[in-house]
């Protein structure tokens, strides 16, 4: 089979298009039921949410919060309410369940922009890439940590585009438009997936959360990979991809189990070869224990 | 030997570029910080036309604990609340209300304040008449009617909490020579900063404003002694009492401390006109 080209189109012709796309449709389902349940209130006066993604209110009762928004808020010297506290911890909960930056994946509007903007700068080869180190929003999230503590005010929320986005949309955009463009622009031209692989601190947050993550995705059937690199090329955080997929020899994998990994499942629907699929993280002990092999799981 | 030198050459460069990227990234996102905490300095200006929610703390306060997620203003039956967006002058995110446009409505059971999952809306207000938005300031006693002695009192009437809030302060008119000023005065210790009164005020542009009482409030020396409020408290002068002066005066005169002043024994009172206007216009040498 010969390689290159547009990653993904191997994968239909192999599996049809729903089964090499529907990883990607799910999330675009998920990213827009979210903000429309959001926009039902204002928009239909149906208010099962209330609220936006700093902090809301299910069907009248449950509290839900950013736990990151909140962490700034303790920082920032402030003791909040027990609904911000419970709220919190439930978000926590979930992500530690699912995978810290599923919130990127499958949840954050700004997502859509970054996958347009890659999308965009697959299709007109742009190659120019500034080195923004992928570690910079590490720096960035104790940064913005730090002048909370220093200053006593939520300070990143001043300008954090992803809550910004959200907030606009549910509440009035105002210039925050300009945001979006700001972000779109710097992904397409400056570096490939420059904030929301490099730069967001909200990432980065989220990415340490997933570091005990149970769902993961895993390279279940990694000898049957042809080395055709599309799952390289789709995934907005492809170094996490090599120590799962080409790790057999050193004793890691098959399971992806870097906290970066946003558990999209981009790579699971463009690889033509089928080697990827959800599994929980423990399937790597599992594997490693019993010595099955995982051909054994060949879907039918 | 010469290998040897570029080995230990590609070891200094491999550790040189780590040290220069690191820093590179850390000098980078200190850039960032520094700017952002700049930035949030400034973004407590508040400005003087934005009023807080009911049991929203000063601005420094309020902005460690906000987290902007808009619950105070979905509870707001009257939309008077909105969130600020990029581009306002108010703090990126923070629920504030321009009381000309929508003031406040003062619900009973607060449920903007209830609804605030932080707490940047204190929960311990539980009485909408302590609750203290702003202070509504006369800004104009040139262009309020009531100083140019036309009745109004609209201010004083929409008052939620009326006749403590806003109270009127009758004056005599002396252009008229006839006619009473209803003066409105507005009192700090029951203005809750609704705004209902700047939204009413019948001018083209409001004579009475509530401002963040930051702005509004003018604060006392702590070392004045407000000797008639002590001695109501005291129950009587805490100084040493005025004496009456003795004074070296001619005979028959007398000082009366408290009283009328100099009196003259026996003599009739001690204006120089008499009860009869004719005795003045008689009198010899005349006015």
């Amino acid at each position: 089979m010969e390689h290159g080209g547009i990653p993904g189109r191997d994968a239909v012709q192999q599996k049809g298009w729903w089964r090499a796309n529907r990883f990607l449709v799910l999330r675009r389902i998920s990213q827009l039921a979210i903000l429309a349940l959001f926009l039902l209130g204002p928009l239909a006066a149906v208010w099962i949410v209330k609220g936006n993604l700093a902090s809301s209110v299910v069907l009248e009762t449950v509290p839900l919060t950013d736990p990151l928004v909140l962490l700034q808020v303790l920082v920032s010297g402030h003791l909040p309410e027990t609904a911000a506290i419970i709220g919190a911890l439930i978000v926590l909960g979930f992500y530690l369940l699912v995978g810290g930056r599923v919130y990127c994946s499958w949840v954050c509007p700004i997502n859509i922009v970054t996958d347009v903007a890659e999308w965009l700068r697959c299709r007109l080869n742009i190659r120019g890439s500034a080195n923004i180190s992928t570690s910079t929003r590490n720096w960035l999230l104790g940064a913005i940590l730090l002048v909370a503590g220093v200053s006593g005010s939520v300070a990143w929320e001043l300008i954090n585009p992803v809550s910004m986005v959200y907030r606009g949309l549910v509440f009035g955009m105002g210039l925050a438009w300009g945001i979006v463009v700001a972000v779109f622009l710097l992904d397409l031209f400056v570096s490939r997936r420059a904030w929301c692989g490099r730069l967001c601190p909200v990432g980065a947050f989220y990415g340490m959360v997933g570091q005990v993550a149970v769902v993961r995705v895993s390279a279940i059937r990694r000898e049957q990979c042809d080395d055709c690199m599309d799952c390289f090329a789709v995934c907005p955080e492809h170094q996490v991809i090599k120590p799962a997929l080409k790790g057999a020899e050193k004793g890691l994998g098959p399971v992806i189990t870097s906290g970066h990994c946003t558990n999209c499942g981009r790579c699971i629907d463009v690889c033509p070869q089928d080697v990827f699929e959800f599994t929980t993280r423990f399937s790597n002990s599992r594997l490693a224990v019993s010595g099955i092999n995982p051909k054994r799981e060949v879907s039918s | 030997m010469a290998n040897n030198e570029h080995e230990h050459d590609g070891i200094d460069a491999g550790r040189r570029r780590f040290l220069t990227n690191t820093l590179r990234t850390a000098v980078g996102v200190g850039l960032v910080a520094t700017t952002l905490g700049v930035y949030q300095r400034q973004a407590r200006a508040l400005p003087a036309t934005a009023i807080r929610p009911p049991g929203a703390a000063d601005e420094k306060a309020f902005q460690s604990a906000c987290i902007r997620c808009g619950l105070c203003v979905r509870d707001c039956p009257y939309d008077t609340l909105k969130l600020a967006q990029l581009g306002d002058d108010v703090a990126l995110g923070t629920p504030y209300f321009t009381a000309r446009d929508v003031p406040c409505e003062m619900c009973d059971d607060i449920p903007c304040v209830k609804a605030c999952p932080t707490g940047a809306l204190d929960h311990a207000l539980t009485e909408i008449n302590d609750a203290r938005m702003g202070l509504a300031v006369v800004v104009d006693q040139e262009a309020c009617i009531a100083f140019l002695g036309l009745r109004c009192e609209v201010c004083f009437n929409v008052c939620p909490v009326r006749g403590d809030a806003i109270t009127l302060d009758y004056q005599h008119n002396r252009r008229s020579g006839s006619h009473a000023y209803f003066i409105p005065v507005v009192h700090s210790d029951a203005c809750t900063g609704c705004g209902k009164c700047e939204k009413a005020c019948i001018l083209e542009e409001a004579a009475i404003k509530v401002f963040p009482i930051q702005l509004a409030k003018g604060l006392l020396g702590k070392h004045y002694r407000l000797g008639w409020k002590q001695k109501e408290q005291a129950g009587g002068a805490l100084v040493t009492p005025d004496q009456p002066h003795e004074y070296n005066l001619p005979e028959g005169m007398r000082y009366d401390y408290g009283g009328e002043g100099l009196i003259k024994e026996g003599a009739e009172p001690a204006t120089p006109f008499s009860s009869n206007p004719l005795d003045t216009l008689n009198r010899k040498g005349g006015l």
